[in-house]
């Protein structure tokens, strides 16, 4: 049986002969027995996945008068509309014909890396950086919401806010359907 | 059979068990957390968590502390006073979504009774007086005087509710000037 073996090795090389000694050995299964009952109540009632925070940074509402105005050409606008899709398009509303849009990688994130390429190839000076204003509409889940913003880090993109939709905006999703 | 090397390693495990992990608290409010690639985990202190889900926000604070101080200050606020039992009673509450009418009847409830009581979350509105935004405002105090920290905020959201849900959320704790929070969320790959 499972035993702890304390007994010294070898012989005694003396000739002295001592008394003997009571075995040390004890019996170590009720031991292991306890130790893997505990584990698996830790095991069970633990987490170890530890949820994520992802950091948002919302504009200050209450100073109105900081906002700097901002080329449109640098501008890509996302509104989040129903069914998990999205649709984007740079510059002002209605001016160009927005494009409807996924989620993932071969989705919004390619957009995002592509467009920002290419405005940060047609624009000069150390601010051509791509501007991404994201507007979630009523119908959008907080999913999209979540996995937009994450879109955003993953696509490096410097600068981006979150803004409330527009009735125009709301149209352009009505006619793709995605309102 | 020698068991001591196995004896050895059940222990050890044990050890790192009991030391890494965190005791999985029963949320009262499920929500289905969204995923994403952020790998920062979130804060373990000085933590306030608004769980959004099924149309109710739930409020929760870390730190048995805080939150006995925040139930006094909030017993001022609605004229309800709460005797230091009750408080004690609270301080062990991670996270509940009653109005402050009902607060005191599920204090006094024990824990099997909490998980069944009807919570119907804490009243948001738009008006700058909401409960929530009394609790959130009353919780920033009682941090700032206990701890000398700013309150930090995280959102738990349910992925599949609509936007408005948390927007509402947001709303209120912007209107405090809270422009900084997080998203808790869970991890996936890229």
């Amino acid at each position: 049986m499972a035993e702890l073996d304390t007994s010294g090795g070898g012989k005694h090389k003396g000739g002295k002969i001592r008394s003997k000694k009571a075995s040390t050995r004890i019996d170590l299964t009720a031991m292991v027995d306890l130790a893997f009952l505990l584990i698996t109540f830790f095991i069970m009632t633990t987490t170890l996945a530890k949820p994520k925070a992802m950091d948002m940074v919302m504009p200050d509402k209450s100073k109105k008068d900081v906002q700097l105005p901002v080329p449109e050409t640098r501008t890509m606008t996302v509104l989040l509309g129903s069914n998990n899709k999205l649709e984007w398009y740079i510059g002002a509303p209605g001016k160009s014909a927005p494009t409807v849009d996924n989620f993932g990688k071969d989705g919004i994130r390619k957009t995002l890396i592509e467009q920002n390429k290419k405005i940060e190839e047609t624009h000069q000076g150390p601010d051509n950086y791509m501007i991404v204003l994201v507007k979630p509409s009523d119908k959008s889940t907080y999913k999209d919401f979540v996995n937009m913003m994450d879109e955003i880090n993953i696509a490096g993109i410097k600068s981006m806010g979150v803004v409330d939709i527009t009735p125009i905006e709301i149209g352009l999703l009505k006619k793709d359907g995605l309102y | 059979m020698d068991m001591t090397a196995m004896c050895d390693v059940a222990f050890l495990l044990l050890t790192f068990f009991i030391l890494t992990a965190k005791l999985r608290t029963e949320d009262p409010l499920h929500v289905d957390i969204p995923a994403s690639t952020v790998t920062q985990v979130v804060p373990d202190d000085n933590l306030s968590t608004l769980t959004v889900g099924q149309g109710k926000v739930f409020f929760g604070i870390e730190g048995t502390d805080i939150r006995k101080a925040l139930l006094e200050e909030m017993g001022k606020q609605y004229k309800i006073p709460f005797t230091p039992e009750e408080e004690q009673r609270f301080s062990v509450i991670p996270t509940f979504g009653v109005p402050m009418s009902q607060l005191r009847q599920y204090i006094n409830l024990d824990e099997e009774q909490r998980k069944t009581f009807p919570a119907p979350g804490i009243p948001v509105d738009s008006t700058a007086n909401s409960e929530l935004a009394t609790w959130i405002y009353q919780a920033r105090i009682v941090t700032r005087n206990l701890k000398n920290l700013e309150l930090r905020f995280a959102i738990k959201g349910n992925a599949k509710d609509e936007y408005p849900a948390y927007k509402s959320v947001v709303d209120v704790l912007q209107k405090q000037g809270v422009n900084r929070f997080s998203l808790i969320t869970s991890l996936k790959g890229k």
